[in-house]
């Protein structure tokens, strides 16, 4: 059996560390569990550089270290923390190239999970970085497609987010489309959403719909492949996109892209619109197999 | 101080200054049509620091500055024709193909990096350029952008990291026009020494600033300059009459061969932004 992603993502960290003289940047990153066992057990000699809690500042402090060519990755270890790492990185690093033609690559791990962690370590936050320009936004969650973005990053010059999730950690699969034949709906899944579109399509297939499905790798640039945009234009009735941000931000702006690309509704699905408490009662989760289901099974019928 | 130093500095601060005088001219009368904040008055801070650093210590660091920069970019040694050009709106000419203007300039001759609008953030990316290059880096920040709570951040990552970086507060006393007593009741200098980095609190006399160079990128240390704004915080305008003026202060001081400086500066430097005037 091949590697997981978290071994995958470790391997990469090493490398970038120890062949490509590169540094790593982030808080508590060297304490107990090395960010979700995604880290190799290094430490300031080595370019794993442990920031001080001044979350604002230190977004700085990796953009300075991106402007010197080091090509940093700073590890984000809730994506929620972003609204106070973010600043300089969209507002410096991503505009650097454009305006000075000084390039500042940073590679930013924002990393997702849920489930009774409450509002600010809960979920995905990438809709926040993505009305930015000069960023490109990603979210890889098998070990290949981590593999290749890492690679483009190191080719390229610009900000890459990488919206990664937790929940895909122990993943050792690539993930396929499936666009083949003629469909009666299509789920376009980001992130973490993409495994229980997995299971949305197996459980709507008993019941006899053909489900297509379309992993989002590149959101920003969108990426989308003419066979997945065939898929959707042939399709019956549209499709839908997953995703486990608030639908306000990426989710509606890809819909409304595929609306005018494809002449098929788009609908979208991903966080409620409201703060998630710590209760599985108040809690906000990304959409599960069940709420897919019901979701896609209301708009053939409609 | 060495009177020939002195000179050599005075030179530096009157070509700050008549490219200001300029640059005011111009910007009354609407040649210059993006907002300018002028460094007139202060340039005896960057004029002593360039001259001390590039010309004595023979070190070219980085550069990180704010929107008040002209004065830091010139003394330097940035290419004046490339800010007059940028500022007179010939995009072509300009270091930043117009995209800098007179806030964000930027110049890779110089190590100079570009700033952003936001004020104070030059000092978390100076100290990250510092941290992963571990060169001599000079960061400049207003009295006002000192107080940015992300530079506070990073001025104690420095500390702790122990980096050659020399902080430089400008301080003019104002944000915009609000008076520091009325933002605050601390000192930056105090607030470098908390860090456990030099700080120290001085005007902007080259005579002054020329006594803390033994320091300089040796370790992190920061240096609160009292100075003066002549002008309004942006644009051509004056909000009063009664500022010392640390240029006359200085002529008067340096008697006749500051006087042949300033005609020449005059002349030279009014020539120049004519002949970009033509351009135009
Ligand atoms: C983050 C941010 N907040 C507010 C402003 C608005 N602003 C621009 S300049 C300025 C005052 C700056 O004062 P100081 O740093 O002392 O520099 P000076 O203008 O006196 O040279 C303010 C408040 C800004 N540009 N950025
Ligand atoms: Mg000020």
């Amino acid at each position: 059996m091949g590697k997981t992603l978290r071994e995958t993502i470790k391997e990469i960290i090493k490398n970038h560390l120890k062949n490509k003289k590169g540094k790593v940047f982030g808080q508590c990153l060297t304490a107990v569990g090395w960010v979700g066992g995604t880290l190799p057990e290094l430490y300031e000699k080595d370019g794993m550089i442990e920031l001080s809690m001044a979350d604002v500042a230190s977004g700085g402090i990796v953009t300075g270290s991106a402007l010197m060519n080091e090509k940093p990755i700073y590890v984000i270890r809730y994506q929620g923390f972003n609204w106070y790492n973010a600043p300089m990185i969209v507002n410096y690093a991503a505009k650097s190239k454009e305006i000075w033609n000084a390039p500042c690559p940073v590679f930013v791990r924002g990393i997702g999970m849920e489930g009774g962690i409450g509002p600010v370590a809960g979920s995905s936050h990438h809709s926040l970085y993505y009305r930015m320009p000069g960023l490109k936004i990603v979210s890889p969650m098998t070990p290949n497609e981590y593999k290749k973005i890492y690679n483009s990053f190191m080719k390229d010059d610009e900000v890459y987010y990488v919206s990664e999730h937790r929940g895909s950690f122990n993943n050792k699969i690539e993930l396929k489309n499936d666009i083949k034949g003629k469909k009666d709906f299509v789920i376009i899944a980001i992130s973490i959403t993409r495994f229980e579109a997995i299971k949305a399509k197996e459980l709507l297939e008993k019941k006899g719909f053909k489900i297509g499905i379309i992993n989002i790798l590149w959101i920003k640039p969108f990426k989308i492949s003419k066979a997945s945009l065939k898929c959707i234009i042939n399709s019956k009735f549209g499709g839908i996109i997953l995703d486990d941000d608030y639908v306000d931000g990426i989710s509606n702006s890809i819909a409304n892209k595929l609306n005018h690309l494809t002449n098929k509704k788009i609908f979208t699905m991903g966080l409620s619109n409201k703060s998630a408490g710590f209760h599985k009662k108040v809690d906000n989760l990304p959409p599960d197999t069940k709420q897919i289901v019901k979701k896609v099974i209301s708009i053939i019928k409609n | 101080m060495h009177k020939k130093l002195r000179i050599k500095i005075f030179e530096k601060a009157s070509l700050c200054r008549h490219f200001e005088t300029n640059a005011y001219k111009f910007s009354e009368k609407k040649l210059i049509k993006i907002p300018i904040y002028l460094s007139a008055g202060q340039e005896f801070i960057s004029a002593s620091l360039a001259t001390i650093i590039n010309d004595i210590c023979k070190i070219k660091p980085l550069i990180f500055a704010q929107h008040r920069c002209h004065s830091t970019y010139l003394s330097f040694g940035g290419k004046i024709d490339n800010l007059i050009a940028e500022l007179l709106g010939n995009y072509k000419l300009s270091n930043t193909k117009g995209m800098g203007g007179s806030a964000s300039i930027y110049s890779k001759k110089i190590n100079m990096f570009g700033h952003d609008g936001h004020m104070g953030t030059q000092v978390p990316i100076g100290v990250g350029a510092c941290f992963t290059s571990k060169k001599p880096t000079i960061v400049f920040m207003g009295d006002a952008s000192a107080e940015e709570d992300y530079v506070l951040g990073a001025l104690g990552w420095a500390a702790t990291k122990k980096l050659p970086i020399l902080f430089i507060v400008e301080d003019n006393n104002l944000s915009i026009l609000t008076e520091k007593k009325v933002r605050r009741n601390w000192n930056m200098h105090d607030v470098a020494k908390s860090f456990k980095m030099k700080g120290y609190e001085l005007n902007d006399s080259p005579s002054e600033i020329i006594k803390y160079q033994k320091f300089f990128f040796k370790e992190p240390m920061l240096l609160n300059i009292n100075t003066n704004r002549m002008f309004w915080h942006s644009g051509a305008g004056k909000d009063s009459d009664q500022i010392f003026d640390r240029y006359l202060n200085e002529k008067k001081i340096l008697g006749k061969e500051a006087e042949k400086i300033d005609k020449k500066f005059n002349s030279t430097i009014k020539k120049k932004w004519e002949k970009h005037l033509e351009k135009l």
